[in-house]
């Protein structure tokens, strides 16, 4: 089981061109708004055509530009969970569900029918028109639908952003069950780097079309590499770097001198750190640690965001070198201190990045 | 007296609704799902008979029909002032009303629901007969209704190539005329409620096939 996508395109505000392999564990694709995940989606499904490359889905060409194939959509196996569901108003659930079986004889197609009702809780729902559903029942609708004829490939296009927050953790397990159970390939997209993490193993960070990152997602959360993947894994902390010897650099946004684990190379532009990264220590003694009073502060139900200025008291509520983060139990400890407070932004913590540079 | 204009006029709607609904048809879905240079100007062709006068249409018609043309010199087809030729009239009238509501009522059908047919291993054909037309469905009933409407009514083309020759080519409205121009108000009267009562059981008609299960 394999997918190989070696696509470019041309759009008129950036060059998709994207080179990835799956085999096996799910791959999220990672990006904001407008950075060319779904579009990759659309060309591997046959929506939309690349300009050039090629895509391979298990030894079957599925296009490629050079011998001028390109196949149609409905023979690719490919099933396909869109953003909004795109479920057939006029036909029912069970209707919608069989749509893709018309190959299978009638018995069989009623029992697989039946059987994707039963494996996505929908069973008694068989007669009801997808406007009868709730949005979480639409979208497990819209998984069945994709899944009934077994494709060798299954994407889904942000099949979340649609729904409730309180609805999401729930159908994001019921997904990662059914991703667990089906035997084909599986291709994520999302903007949500949490919900890219907790159900793909696999990421692909993309930027303006073009690839930013690849791998395990927990080297890529650990080591960014650059400064765009790591603002898109939610690093909220940068400063521009002036360096100073292998092991020394000069924040220069932060007004501050730090040593660091990693060694630095002269490429390394920026240093950031996570905002639950940041520790809050009963003295100085040690390494990167430094004096900080507190900007401003905001919460929300668990947490408590910390803004930090370095070195000296703010002047005002924007004057602030670093956003913490700590719980709110920690904060009630930690809010009669005096200032200033000890801050330290230990040496193993700090991501060390370049500019961001497509791989 | 009013039984063969109101027979004939049947008969002439009848006609032309036929047409109108496989060529209208035909032509909206043409127009809705295939792009060709000049669309434009074809689109725009055909929805010039909604615009022009009815003596236009009917003295185009005329040259299209009469003397001169392909169908009589070549062919040997002589139509002018029959039936039939009131057919044509009403249905170039009517057609463009089929046309346009066709071509809106497909080109307003969500493309992500065809793409999803798509990636479920539907031809175009199957897309086009299972997922665009049912849900184009009351569009393009609207403009059949409309359509059915138009033909019904009409009167300045027919007149120019069919004329009012009664038992033959004086349809109800050609017929209310004719008896109002003698004076003859009884029977303008009685026309006239068999005119709303034929038109009104054909709007009728159309609108049972306007129920959705899902709406």
């Amino acid at each position: 089981m394999s997918l190989t996508v070696r696509i470019q395109k041309k759009l008129p505000n950036y060059c998709l061109d994207v080179d990835f392999n799956v085999d096996g564990d799910p791959l999220g694709l990672l990006g904001s708004s407008g950075s060319g995940k779904s579009l990759t989606l659309r060309c591997i499904a046959g929506i939309d055509s690349p300009d050039s490359g090629i895509i391979i889905l298990n030894d079957r060409v599925l296009y490629e530009s050079r011998r001028g194939i390109n196949r149609p959509s409905r023979d690719r196996r490919v099933g396909f969970v869109f953003q909004n569901y795109a479920l057939f108003p006029h036909l029912t659930v069970g209707q919608n569900i069989a749509y893709g079986l018309k190959q299978a004889g009638k018995t069989e197609r009623r029992r697989r029918v039946a059987q994707q009702l039963d494996q996505m809780q929908l069973a008694g729902l068989g007669d009801r028109y997808p406007h009868q559903l709730s949005g979480g029942q639409q979208q497990r609708v819209a998984l069945a639908r994709a899944l009934a004829p077994e494709p060798d490939l299954l994407l889904l296009d942000e099949p979340f952003s649609a729904l409730d927050a309180h609805l999401r953790s729930e159908l994001e397990t019921q997904l990662s069950q059914t991703l667990a159970d089906y035997r084909g390939l599986t291709l994520f997209v999302s903007h949500n780097l949490e919900e890219a993490y907790r159900l793909c193993p696999q990421l692909l960070v993309l930027c303006d079309g073009k690839m930013m990152a690849q791998g395990d997602k927990q080297r890529i959360f650990d080591d960014p590499g650059s400064v765009t993947v790591a603002q898109l894994t939610g690093c909220k902390n940068y400063s521009r770097v002036e360096w100073l010897s292998t092991h020394k650099i000069r924040a220069l946004d932060w007004n501050c001198t730090l040593e660091t684990e990693e060694l630095v190379s002269p490429l390394q532009t920026h240093v950031g750190i996570r905002a639950h990264h940041i520790a809050f220590l009963d003295s100085l003694e040690g390494s990167n640690r430094f004096p900080a009073w507190i900007a401003g502060s905001s919460e929300t139900p668990h947490r408590q965001t910390l803004y930090l200025k370095l070195g000296a008291s703010p002047e005002s509520s924007q004057d602030y070198h670093l956003r913490a983060e700590v719980f709110k139990e920690k904060w009630n400890r930690l809010k009669s201190r005096p200032f200033p407070w000890c801050v330290g932004l230990s040496p193993s913590r700090l991501l060390l990045l370049e500019d961001g540079k497509p791989l | 007296m009013i039984w063969q204009p109101s027979l004939l006029s049947l008969q002439v709607t009848l006609a032309a609704s036929g047409v109108i609904w496989i060529l209208g048809l035909g032509l909206g879905i043409f127009l809705a799902k295939t792009r060709f240079p000049g669309q434009l100007f074809v689109s725009t062709l055909l929805n010039l008979p909604l615009v022009l006068p009815p003596s236009v249409v009917g003295y185009g018609l005329l040259l299209g029909l009469g003397r001169g043309s392909p169908l009589r010199e070549w062919l040997g087809i002589d139509i002018l002032f029959t039936w039939q030729a009131a057919a044509i009239a009403s249905t170039v009238v009517a057609l463009p009303l089929m046309v346009e509501s066709t071509r809106a009522a497909i080109a307003n059908v969500n493309p992500e629901l065809e793409a999803a047919a798509r990636t479920l291993g539907s031809t175009e054909g199957e897309i086009l007969w299972r997922i665009t037309l049912p849900l184009a469905y009351r569009g393009i009933l609207a403009g059949f209704t409309l359509s059915i409407a138009r033909s019904l009514g009409e009167f300045g083309a027919t007149l120019m190539v069919a004329g009012s020759i009664p038992g033959r080519t004086q349809t109800l409205p050609l017929a209310i005329y004719a008896a109002v121009e003698r004076r003859e108000y009884d029977l303008a009267n009685v026309m006239v409620v068999m005119m709303m009562a034929i038109a009104f059981g054909f709007l009728y008609w159309v609108r049972q096939f306007d129920r959705h299960p899902h709406s």
